[in-house]
């Protein structure tokens, strides 16, 4: 089993969200997230005086799938959360050893 | 007795017609259009009050909003003591300082704990003294609360008490006695000029604005408000749909502020209003044009100071000035309000609201413009065409300007006694940790945005 986490645009939330539900992922966890990456922040101005945003607010995505199905989760993802803009953010892939459903007991592919 | 029966006739509203066609009712035979009027002045005036009492919740959420979230119970419990603190430190002896029976030009004496009426309730073809009493008391929780704002985020809870309780006790009501009082400045003239402040340009916001000032300065800028460089940094406010809010709440305040400060239920009421409506939109659009090309962004938070900006310019001479003077007043006050809390940030004065910009520096503006703009009497002038530019001459702006200066160095002196006292004991300023992790929870032992518990379990 793999875990995809992505950091996103927030506005890409709903778009990554039905492409992933269209192509059969069950179920995911969202966070809402600060952090700069090339984008780097903004200054903003407040009463006269501007001031630094370096922490822009992204969403992040954690989804449980097959080994199989990461290669397209994360496709998937890729082209729905893309705006072509600065900032859209990444997605990353790592291992996970055990995976417990905690309802029913069930482990591994079964509790995906 | 007279009086007592008209009381209840009123009180039982829309009936004077019914009575008036049963005659063999005593007491309604007696009853003269004059005292109708006399019941719709102290109605109305009662009525004013109470908007000018809901002004309170405006200060609060504008305060709130323009400063972070970690402070915003003491905001709140500050404005709260404002209300409670002040209007019984009004009742106790602020009234009496004021207004009391006795005493001579310097101060009022008299009538404490608003004690020795034969019948406070008692119109006597005025207001009442419990209607006197309503209407100052909320003027005077008014004064005392903007310098809440300008001390946010920093001041100890048990100081800004002491400072609430002496400003609504003593400092604020000395001022109303020299002017509204009868006292000092009332009996000063300038050839034909005397002093003209119709609804507290310079007795209710410079006043307050001044001991904003003298706080601040005092209390100096908060943590992180100037960079390593010196240069001010934006602190930047945790809610502006509060703040736009309190604006709105307080604009509506002060269609009872000004249009009450006539005194009675007559046709000037209305104009009044008119010039104190006009006067608020264009406080707000010029200040919104100066800050869009100051800083290239029209910054809400500062367009609502200029609503403000506008409200205390008119509060003068709002009885004095045509509509179109009225507006242009508002303006100046916009733009003046800009200018000012820039000002304010260079001298490293930390300001968090703009209370000393607003109420301060607008308020001088707006008692000074009687002096160019007033065409009517409004009851304080004692003469028509007494403004520079209807042919009055300089004497009166002279006047306005004599007022200012010693209203403005009695409340500098008073307040910054008053600072000084409280700094050397009980401490004007929290703990550097406390006002980094601000001053909810050490203060006041509670969070202003606690969330849900997620450990109740239900």
């Amino acid at each position: 089993m793999k875990l995809i986490t992505a950091v996103i645009k927030p506005f890409k939330l709903d778009e990554v969200k039905d492409a992933l539900k269209g192509i059969g992922v069950a179920g995911m966890t969202v966070t809402e997230v600060r952090g700069f990456g090339r984008q780097g922040g903004h200054t903003e101005t407040y009463r006269g005086a501007e001031y630094q945003i370096d922490f822009v607010p992204k969403v992040s995505l954690s989804v449980v799938v097959d080994d199989g199905a990461a290669d397209q989760v994360v496709d998937t993802i890729a082209a729905a959360a893309n705006s072509g803009k600065i900032g859209d953010g990444k997605i990353w892939v790592t291992g996970v050893d055990r995976l417990v459903r905690i309802r029913t007991g069930e482990e591994g592919a079964q509790a995906v | 007795m007279r009086t007592r029966a008209l009381r209840i006739i009123s009180g039982l509203g829309g009936t004077l017609a019914l009575l008036a066609l049963t005659p063999n009712v005593g007491f309604a035979q007696e009853l003269t259009p004059d005292d109708v009027q006399v019941v719709l002045n102290n109605i109305w005036v009662f009525i004013a009050g109470i908007l000018v009492f809901f002004m309170q919740a405006g200060f609060a959420l504008v305060e709130a909003g323009l400063t972070r979230a970690k402070n915003v119970v003491n905001i709140f419990a500050k404005n709260m003591a404002d209300a409670v603190v002040g209007i019984l430190a009004f009742f106790a002896t602020g009234y009496a300082f004021a207004f009391g029976s006795g005493g001579g030009d310097w101060i009022g004496s008299g009538n404490w704990f608003l004690s020795g009426y034969d019948d406070y309730s008692a119109f006597d073809g005025g207001l009442s003294p419990a209607t006197t009493f309503f209407f100052q008391a909320v003027f005077a929780a008014t004064a005392v609360t903007i310098a809440s704002g300008a001390m946010a985020e920093r001041t100890k809870f048990s100081a800004y008490l002491a400072f609430s309780v002496v400003m609504c006790a003593f400092i604020y009501p000395v001022v109303v006695h020299w002017t509204w009082g009868g006292g000092l400045i009332a009996n000063i003239s300038i050839g034909d000029a005397v002093y003209s402040d119709f609804a507290g340009s310079a007795i209710v916001h410079m006043t307050g604005g001044v001991a904003a000032l003298m706080g601040a300065m005092f209390l100096g800028p908060r943590i992180g408000k100037y960079g390593p460089d010196g240069k001010p940094r934006a602190i930047p406010g945790h809610n502006i749909p509060f703040a736009v809010l309190g604006v709105f709440i307080l604009w509506l305040g002060w269609f009872g502020f000004n249009p009450g400060s006539e005194l009675a239920a007559d046709q000037y009421v209305m104009s009044v209003g008119v010039n104190t409506m006009l006067a608020a939109a264009a406080g707000a659009l010029f200040a919104a044009i100066t800050i869009w090309f100051k800083a290239g962004k029209p910054d809400l938070a500062m367009i609502g100071n200029g609503a403000l900006a506008g409200l205390v310019a008119i509060t003068a001479p709002c009885g004095a000035v045509d509509p179109l003077p009225a507006a242009i007043i508002g303006a100046v006050g916009g733009v003046l309000v800009v200018f000012s809390v820039y000002f304010f940030d260079a001298v490293r004065i930390d300001d968090p609201v703009g209370a000393i910009s607003v109420h301060g520096v607008v308020g001088i503006w707006g008692t000074l413009s009687i002096g160019l703009f007033a065409k009517y009497d409004d009851a304080f002038l004692g003469r028509e065409d007494a403004g520079l530019f209807y042919g009055g001459g300089l004497d009166q702006l002279g006047m306005q300007v004599v007022m200012v200066v010693i209203i403005a160095a009695w409340v500098a002196i008073a307040s910054g006694i008053l600072f000084a006292i409280i700094k050397a004991t009980i401490g004007l300023r929290v703990s550097a940790e406390e006002e980094a992790q601000g001053l909810d929870v050490l203060e006041h032992g509670l969070q202003g945005y606690a969330g849900d518990s997620t450990s109740v379990g239900v």
